[in-house]
């Protein structure tokens, strides 16, 4: 009996690995764009790291 | 002695990528992205189209998950019903659990998205609908009590509330009307269909309410709730998201659902075997139209809106 490379098993593997890899890719570029639309929305991206710095002190009152 | 060996394993019935999507119940998906669709837009407040746009595909894979997670606990009534037999886990692709992990990987990953995407309301009532849905319906009620549609209803009714939370942050009268409205629409639509469904029901031990009940019990029940879900339906139409067009839509479609359950109510079980429950059959078609269009008419309102148009 020759031994064959492809099986119909294998065909239906390759559907199904294809089918997920294309979800994770999708699921990517779902991330990257929700990033992009986050910053131009003006969502606050400076989190607070215990140091104080110009842009998260709060403004002293004018005189 | 030789290493080599032959495997017997049989394949023929390996999981293809749309094994797993069957799982996500895509039908009961549809009607969940269309309604969260819905109350985000007709929210007073907009959010940015992508994020509108992944948040709503994470209300329906949270819905999916769901949906998986309700067939794996439900395997063994699935193999009996006709209806569900060739269901993944019942046909013997997909075992109980793969589905199991499945369901729970993308409920954990729906919800942390939601959070991220939108907000921590909107995440919150998904989480509970999920929990809502699998725990307290599939696992507890629904084989115990004969008001389970009532109770799973509930589960159905969230997404418009889910997206109506992503667009504001919050909960209001509106959000809760239409909630209200598909919560109060879900045993009539179930009920009818029950009805002319009732054998398969039977040979699982659901105790759907013909069985247990009745059927003529079941025909009082679909009226009652028909007639309560009314002023709820046309009530949303006074809110900030109802105007002329809904409310005409809205007395419209409630008088022709209560003469469906009208109809229903007078007729005896001889009259519904001898046209083979015609008049249920309607009504489980009107139904889905009536609950189609009602949200099509807030989204329209929300249309006009935009334009000057529409709203009180």
């Amino acid at each position: 009996m020759a031994i064959v490379k492809e099986h119909e098993l294998h065909k239906r593997r390759f559907s199904r690995n294809m089918g997920v890899g294309l979800t994770l890719l999708a699921f990517v570029a779902l991330v990257y764009g929700l990033t992009v639309a986050k910053m131009q929305t003006g969502d606050m991206m400076e989190a607070n790291d215990h140091s104080p710095r110009v842009s998260v002190t709060p403004a002293e009152p004018s005189e | 002695m030789s290493d080599a060996s032959l495997n017997t394993q049989d394949f023929s019935n390996d999981a293809s990528f749309g094994d797993f999507f069957a799982l996500l119940k895509p039908r009961v998906m549809s009607l969940v992205v269309f309604t969260a669709f819905v109350g985000l837009l007709v929210a007073p407040t907009s959010v940015h189209p992508f994020v509108g746009f992944a948040s709503i595909l994470f209300i329906a894979i949270g819905g999916g998950a769901s949906g998986a997670l309700n067939m794996w606990w439900e395997a063994d009534v699935d193999a009996v019903m006709k209806r569900t037999q060739n269901r993944p886990i019942p046909a013997g692709k997909v075992t109980a659990g793969e589905a199991k992990a499945f369901g729970i990987t993308l409920a954990v990953m729906a919800v942390v998205m939601l959070g991220l995407a939108a907000n921590l309301v909107a995440a919150g009532i998904l989480a509970f609908t999920i929990f809502f849905y699998v725990v307290v319906y599939t696992m507890g009620l629904k084989r115990v009590t004969p008001q389970n549609i009532v109770i799973g209803g509930a589960a159905g009714a969230f997404p418009p509330m889910i997206g109506w939370a992503v667009a504001t942050g919050g909960i209001s009268i509106e959000s809760v009307l239409m909630f209200s409205i598909i919560f109060m629409w879900t045993p009539p639509h179930f009920w009818a269909l029950a009805l002319f469904m009732n054998d398969d029901y039977t040979k699982a031990g659901i105790p759907m309410l013909p069985v247990v009940r009745g059927r003529r019990s079941t025909r009082v029940h679909i009226l009652v709730y028909t007639l309560l879900l009314a002023p709820v339906a046309v009530g949303a139409a006074f809110t900030s998201i109802g105007g002329p067009v809904y409310l005409v839509a809205a007395v419209v479609l409630n008088l022709w659902f209560i003469t469906g359950a009208v109809k229903i109510w007078r007729r005896n079980e001889d009259a519904a075997i001898a046209d083979k429950y015609s008049a249920e059959r309607k009504f489980f078609r009107v139904s889905l139209l009536y609950l189609f269009l009602h949200f099509g008419a807030l989204l329209a309102e929300a249309v006009l809106r935009n334009f000057g148009l529409g709203g009180w």
